[in-house]
């Protein structure tokens, strides 16, 4: 009898009490989570004075889109976001065009020395972008490419990971056969390439487009070097020397952090699944 | 089949594939083949060779010498850099700072995201909906989202003082002190990372076989047991690469340091020193560039031995 009463209870703690509890607890983290993207954009709706508010209130008492234009005017943000999709986008198509031939070659292919192609590929992968960017930038210098678009973009016009992707993605999921039968048909192996492999990619491509992207996007320390003139300031180094410009002006800071945030918010909720599983399955750096 | 193996005894190869054939022992389709491979890779590899392979062979040469980038003359120096890198208050105090970094964001990072991934893992309703608002802080730019931190740290109108203040507690100048400021970036970057860990740890927390935990609980497994003894052993291999990529990454942190504690005239703040803030200081505002490699090399030596204590684990694991 007491065993029993004693199971119904723990039964009962097992369907009700224990997801109530993960989920408080899931809660609480989720509004934290939350808590900086509300206060940012609550901030970006209130006139100055109600930022100095003490104690400070969480929704703005009179309601103003007012710091945005102010910040628009204030610094050339649509430009920095042009500059930022064009790297970006600049650094997308390389990185999925370079993985995807060095993948099928180091997937399908046999040939003297390609193992130790490979290995140094993946090797260079384990040395952080920040400890070689000095020479990089000396390169940079000689080549005459400072403050342009080409290279701003360098260090992410290549990624070890996307090889690696492309070649376990090909290796794997497309048949010899398939390859055979399109040379016996005298197909070139470009055009075998062309034809029949990279429509086979579709969504490793997609994945790994989505990585190159968020990575140029994230760029901060190499555009700091490199982008000397405000004309070709990245998003993230544009708003960062804006804050330095109006250290206290959290109306107008808030405004524009907003700005700089929404696009890739935009990308996230549409894209959300895709971008969580390209992003965790596989480790941001490469 | 394309073309009949041309044999080297084959006198007079007509062309000089021919006579490559011949010479390699190959036939013409496995020579075509080569062709297309070696040519394929050129171009990425001579990418790879200016954008990477180059750069990472020269920043060990350059922190031989005294390579200052406005002085004509750059004399070998042999092992000066290191020497000098060994006396030098601020680098001493970038490596402290960055490894305790490393070891708190880390450790809170990886507890946190490992505690939230088995609440997860238990098949809770909304969970993609919690997976999709813990990632939201990895997926979004750290600058927009610093600044964001910077003013809810703020010393006399920010929001958590406010919140503090409730309990009785003083304001604090979050970032007015590095010995504070470091735990305002601590708190910022595990907000930043800890998405990333969770999501990483469920997909490793999915792939236990169920049998595993069948057999357990026949045994009488349950609880902190059954984690300890099923779901630890069996994590083990993603739970070091969480380990291994987060303290690489925290090893480079500088964005929202510098966006967070970088002065400005209007509010000077209290720079803390991280060892990319150094590296960045030292060869881009000194122009000691011989002398940041240094550092640099200092920098790759920390992050290899991260990855090779991992390969190394993950390798005896498969034996």
């Amino acid at each position: 009898m007491r065993g029993e009463s004693l199971g119904t209870g723990r039964a009962t703690w097992r369907r009700i009490g224990v997801p109530a509890l993960s989920h408080s607890v899931l809660l609480a983290g989720s509004l934290s989570m939350l808590f900086p993207f509300v206060w940012m954009l609550a901030t970006s709706l209130k006139p100055v004075d109600e930022t100095l508010l003490w104690p400070p209130r969480l929704l703005p008492i009179n309601w103003t889109v007012a710091n945005y234009p102010v910040v628009l005017n204030a610094a050339p943000f649509v430009r920095y976001f042009l500059n930022s999709v064009v790297v970006s986008v600049g650094s997308m198509l390389t990185v999925i065009a370079t993985s995807l031939i060095a993948g099928f070659i180091f997937g399908k292919y046999r040939f003297p020395g390609k193992k130790f192609l490979f290995t140094v590929i993946l090797a260079s992968a384990m040395f952080p972008f920040e400890t070689y960017m000095i020479p990089l930038y000396l390169t940079m210098k000689s080549l005459g490419w400072i403050n342009t678009y080409p290279g701003i973009a360098a260090p992410y016009l290549i990624m070890s990971f996307g090889i690696f992707l492309m070649r376990q993605h090909i290796a794997h999921s497309i048949p010899d056969e398939l390859i055979d039968a399109a040379r016996v048909d005298g197909a070139s192996e470009l055009k075998i390439f062309i034809r029949v492999i990279v429509p086979l990619c579709a969504s490793p491509i997609g994945a790994l487009g989505i990585l190159a992207f968020i990575q140029a996007w994230a760029a901060f320390i190499w555009p700091l070097l490199m982008a000397t003139t405000r004309n070709m300031y990245l998003m993230e180094l544009g708003l960062s020397t804006f804050q330095f410009r109006y250290t206290a002006d959290y109306h107008l800071l808030s405004a524009a952090s907003v700005l700089s945030t929404v696009p890739m918010l935009i990308a996230f909720i549409i894209l959300r699944r895709r971008i969580i599983e390209s992003v965790a399955l596989t480790g941001l750096k490469g | 089949m394309a073309e009949p193996s041309a044999a080297p005894w084959v006198p007079n190869g007509t062309t000089l594939a021919d006579r490559i054939c011949g010479l390699l022992r190959i036939n013409r389709l496995t020579l075509a083949k080569y062709r297309f491979c070696y040519l394929g890779l050129v171009p990425v590899f001579v990418i790879y060779w200016i954008l990477r392979l180059e750069p990472i062979g020269r920043t060990f040469i350059l922190s031989f010498y005294d390579w200052h980038l406005v002085r004509p003359i750059k004399p070998f120096v042999g092992l000066a850099n290191y020497q000098e890198l060994l006396r030098d208050e601020n680098f001493l105090l970038a490596l402290k700072n960055t490894t305790l970094f490393a070891v708190f964001v880390v450790g809170i990072s990886v507890i946190l995201g490992l505690a939230l991934a088995v609440l997860l893992a238990g098949q809770l309703r909304f969970t993609p909906a919690y997976q999709a608002i813990y990632f939201l802080p990895v997926i979004t730019p750290m600058v927009p989202m610093a600044i964001a931190w910077k003013w809810i740290f703020d010393a006399r109108y920010g929001i958590l003082n406010y919140a503090l203040s409730w309990f009785g507690v003083r304001p604090i100048g979050w970032l007015t002190s590095p010995d504070v400021a470091m735990w305002a970036i601590i708190i910022m970057s595990v907000w930043k990372v800890l998405g990333y860990n969770m999501v990483l740890l469920l997909v490793g927390l999915k792939s236990i076989p169920a049998v595993y935990y069948e057999a357990a609980s026949i045994d009488g497994a349950a609880g902190w047991a059954m984690f300890r003894r099923i779901t630890l052993p069996l994590l083990k291999p993603i739970l070091l690469f969480v380990v291994v990529i987060s303290t690489i990454n925290a090893y480079n942190v500088f964005t929202q340091v510098y966006v967070m504690t970088q002065g400005s005239q209007a509010a000077p703040g209290a720079p803390l020193r991280v060892l990319v803030f150094d590296i960045y200081q030292n060869g881009f505002q000194f122009f000691k560039m011989g002398y940041a490699s240094a550092e640099a090399v200092v920098l790759t030596l920390i992050v290899l031995a991260l990855t090779l204590i991992q390969l190394r684990v993950i390798r005896m694991d498969g034996e």
